[in-house]
């Protein structure tokens, strides 16, 4: 019995329809073919799959689809408007804060969640907050520093 | 080196061509894909670490409602045992049939042994659990120590020791040994010889994309795969070589590859997804979970070394000895070879051997990782030079500095050393202010020094200017870490423009000539110089065509910043690329050009690094306060992806030497097969990596590269835990140092 889910999936009002134990995560990739979130590991460790419902960062592995009637749910491909990249993106590009990539759009939606609370973090906040997602590439260095820049950037305290 | 050339875009660092894809969501990765007829399929995998087959029935799986396909090793052609009994029981592609499909028995806790494909994901699932095997449970060897025991239980039983004359039935798929001169006649000239014995556990790639592939077949016999991988003309040639199909009937289309390490250098799921597409008339996608990931893609397996090592009281070394036994899985095929050759690599040696053992055992099959075999070498030469220097009294970096191999030493492995960067990258350690800034109570320094050879091998390319000016190329290489940019600067610098106006595209196996894997840090170079060759091609054909245009001998026309230029006094307006691309029909039509070379004169790498760790004496807990990687990269062609993969080895490595291993329970089950108990380094748990590229060109590559990615893995362990060894006194000599280890060495329980 599939069950009927109306929800804002960045910005936009989508109706789909899902299996009771389906999760958020299948239902955006396979059902809305939304795969810019993605998969890495099913068990909500490594973050990759990081988006928001509601204003609240979760796993979309660990949340059922049907848990999201009525809600609103942001992925990374809503975090840029209207073509104009946000800052994050702007900085992660610009300080090579992404090698494979693979877990970039969980570290952008996750990153963009902690400046909309904390607008000013110390880089020790930043690596806490940022300590559920993975990431083997980069070593983490450059990722870090491009969440504090673009802080700063939303701060309007650089260039 | 002559003259230091001046470079317009050669070493800047620009934002790479793939970038806005990969952060707005639009790269597809091996997930990523799907057609409108496609199945699910999945594997079932061996509960037991070994065991034979009795029986596998598939009748109530093929009987549930939306299986299209079921499979087992019997709808595979059993190609090669012909080969592998002729060669004593080994033969590669045998290896790899089995391993992507048992026969007979299973060889490891995860080994497939059945695979289905079903209208849905969780069909699938259920399907699987209606597959019934009869197993008989056999004896199984986890260990070193018992794989080699004169009784053990052997992983196969047609399987003799090559490299040994008239060897038996052995664990130990090969031996090998090289060196030069007497190690015995070294030792005696030493005042000081030290003598360890380490070990490591096994530890995975960790890559954060699980194996992803999505088979297309058609009932003519081709194939298409949309497969994740470090390339996919290997995809191609292994999946028609397991399966007997013509190169020509298949194509593999590269999908973004989200991680590899070495881990996706083989395959595991495209020829299961290409029988069960056959079977059902259906298109396949199969997607690892993460458990699967660990179970049965190929980690990096245990290690042993024994090593020995002898100096004078002057610091100079006498004699390097090794034997090192390395788990190559259930196949063997461990990177032994590869640690026997990298051993000693960073110094010169007038006595050296080292000798080296591949044991299988019912582990997953091995697949190469980062550097493969040279880190756990590392760590124990490395942390041995760190005891010797203590013995001497001499600082470790002088100690390796007098010994550090340069050009014309005769390296351990057999070459002698062209230009290499080793000295130069010590010296910029020794004066990095890190090296000498305070420390605190708890805490430690530790440095060391990793070598990696790098890779050539076979690259194709192709340039094509477009009529507005633009430049296409093309690359057989998957972009794991940044190479569509640095392709892209190097084309860039070799017409003159805009960085901009070069788009690099990975083409699929039908698009552009043969290229060997994404691997061996070798892209950049190798890939880059058929680029080079490519752009050399299309800027020959532009003077020509200027020629045509101003009715002169094409010898008279020279290629300078960017446009055609008339030698010798003249008025002709130079001709850009722009203009000639834009008249090319007029001129002899489309312009392009194209490379397929075999690279030669790989430049060697060394990187030395610096590690400040403070170790909680009440939990046992290492933390990395402040880390320094130090490394010749010949040329940084884009120095942020230079660094970055130096940061990402250092912490990669750091995850090593503290906390990821495997861990098998008695029955050889692996018991944490997720990223929460296999614990890879989080943002927290790290300090920024400060990074020092130190530019030694490469005589041989047209700008002076010499790869990257795999000399920042090599030297973290040793330097970490020669870090925890000042900060605590207590040298630890089997991985990984978590913190119940740390805190009985603490007590005195492990301590040398």
């Amino acid at each position: 019995m599939k069950r009927h889910i109306t929800a804002t999936i960045d910005g936009e009002a989508r109706e789909f329809l899902c299996d009771e134990d389906q999760t958020l995560l299948d239902a955006l990739r396979d059902v809305l073919l939304k795969t810019g979130t993605k998969e890495g590991c099913g068990t909500g460790d490594c973050g990759a799959c990081s988006v928001t419902v509601d204003g609240r960062l979760v796993c979309a592995c660990l949340v059922l689809a049907a848990e999201v009637e009525g809600a609103r749910v942001e992925t990374v491909e809503g975090i840029a408007q209207e073509g104009v990249l946000h800052p994050l993106q702007r900085r992660f590009l610009e300080q090579a804060a992404l090698q494979c990539g693979v877990c970039t759009p969980g570290f952008l939606v996750a990153a963009k969640s902690l400046l909309e609370k904390n607008p000013d973090p110390s880089e020790k906040e930043v690596r806490f907050w940022l300590a559920g997602n993975l990431c083997r590439c980069t070593g983490y260095d450059k990722i870090i520093r491009s969440v504090l820049d673009a802080a700063a950037d939303l701060r309007g305290e650089s260039g | 080196m002559s003259e230091e050339k001046k470079f317009r875009w050669v070493g800047t660092r620009p934002i790479r061509p793939d970038g806005i894809d990969k952060v707005t969501g639009r790269a597809n990765y091996g997930a990523d894909f799907a057609l409108p007829d496609m199945l699910w399929g999945k594997v079932l995998r061996s509960p037991h670490a070994h065991a034979r087959i009795q029986s596998i029935d598939l009748e109530r799986a093929k009987a549930l409602a939306g299986v299209h396909a079921v499979m087992t090793a019997e709808d595979l052609p059993d190609l090669f045992a012909e080969a592998a009994k002729s060669n004593g029981g080994h033969d590669g592609f045998n290896d790899l049939a089995h391993n992507v499909m048992a026969r007979g028995r299973v060889l490891y806790h995860g080994h497939a042994i059945a695979a289905v494909a079903a209208t849905s994901s969780a069909i699938a699932s259920q399907a699987l659990e209606l597959i019934d095997v009869e197993y008989e449970p056999l004896p199984h060897v986890l260990d070193i120590a018992s794989a080699i025991a004169s009784d053990a239980t052997l992983v196969h039983e047609d399987r003799v020791t090559q490299g040994v004359e008239g060897a038996g039935l052995s664990n130990v798929a090969n031996r090998v040994q090289l060196g030069h001169g007497d190690p015995a006649e070294g030792f005696d000239l030493a005042d000081e010889v030290i003598e360890r014995e380490f070990t490591t556990r096994p530890v995975h790639q960790g890559y954060i994309e699980p194996h992803a592939c999505l088979a297309q077949t058609t009932p003519d016999g081709r194939v298409t795969l949309w497969s994740s991988s470090q390339g996919h003309f290997m995809v191609r040639d292994y999946t028609a070589k397991l399966l007997d199909i013509d190169l020509s009937l298949v194509k593999v289309i590269p999908a973004e590859i989200g991680g590899g390490f070495g881990g996706k250098t083989t395959v595991y799921l495209e020829p299961l997804a290409v029988v069960l597409s056959r079977k059902s008339g259906r298109s396949v996608k199969m997607v690892m979970s993460r458990e699967e990931v660990f179970r049965a893609s190929g980690p990096t397996l245990g290690t042993r070394i024994k090593l020995k090592l002898g100096a004078t009281s002057e610091g100079v070394f006498t004699a390097g000895e090794a034997t090192l036994h390395y788990e190559g899985g259930a196949f063997g095929g461990s990177s032994v070879m590869a640690g026997c050759m990298t051993i000693f690599a960073p110094y010169a040696f007038p006595h050296v051997r080292s000798t080296g053992y591949d044991v299988m055992v019912n582990k997953p099959k091995g697949a190469a990782y980062r550097a493969p075999g040279a880190p756990m070498a590392a760590f124990a030469l490395e942390t041995v030079i760190d005891e010797m220097a203590e013995r001497l009294e001499v600082d470790p970096v002088d100690l390796r500095l007098r010994n550090a191999a340069k050009e014309g030493t005769l390296a351990s492995f057999g070459p002698r050393y062209r230009r290499v960067g080793c000295v130069e990258t010590l010296e910029a350690l020794r004066d990095h202010p890190h090296y000498s800034a305070p420390l605190g109570p708890h805490q430690g320094r530790g440095v060391a020094v990793g070598f990696w050879f790098n890779a050539g091998l076979q690259s194709s390319a192709g340039v094509n200017l477009n009529p507005d000016g633009t430049v296409t190329v093309l690359s057989g290489n998957p972009d794991i870490g940044g190479s569509r940019a640095s392709l892209a600067l190097m084309t860039a610098e070799e017409f003159g423009i805009e960085y901009e106006r070069v788009e690099v595209v990975i083409a699929d196996t039908q698009s552009i000539g043969y290229t060997d894997v994404t691997g061996g840090s070798r892209v950049t170079f190798a890939t880059g110089m058929a680029v080079i060759e490519a752009a050399a091609d299309v800027r020959r054909q532009l003077c020509e065509r200027a020629a045509v245009v101003w009715e002169v001998d094409a010898e008279r026309v020279v290629w300078e910043d960017g446009e055609a230029r008339l030698k010798g006094e003249s008025d002709q307006a130079p001709l850009t690329l722009a203009e000639l691309a834009q008249n090319a029909g007029r001129t002899g039509g489309p312009i392009s050009g194209r490379a397929a070379l075999t690279a030669r004169g790989v430049g060697m790498g060394f990187g030395a690094h610096i590690c400040d760790v403070e170790v909680d004496p009440e939990t046992g807990r290492v933390e990395v306060i402040r880390y320094t990687a130090v490394q010749d990269a010949g040329r940084a062609i884009h120095p942020s992806y230079v660094e970055g993969q130096m940061q990402g080895g250092a912490v990669q490595g750091i995850g090593w030497a503290l906390n990821e291993e495997y861990v098998f329970d008695s029955d050889g089950k692996l018991e944490n097969p997720g990223f929460l108990d296999y614990r890879i380094p989080v943002a927290s748990d790290v300090p920024m990596i400060d990074t020092v590229i130190v530019e030694v060109p490469n005589p041989k590559h047209p700008y002076g590269v010499r790869g990257v990615g795999e000399v920042p893995i090599v030297a973290p362990i040793p330097a970490v835990v020669n870090a925890v060894y000042a900060a605590t006194g207590v040298r630890f000599r089997d991985l990984p140092l978590s913190p119940p280890k740390v805190l009985a060495g603490l007590d005195g329980e492990s301590a040398a």
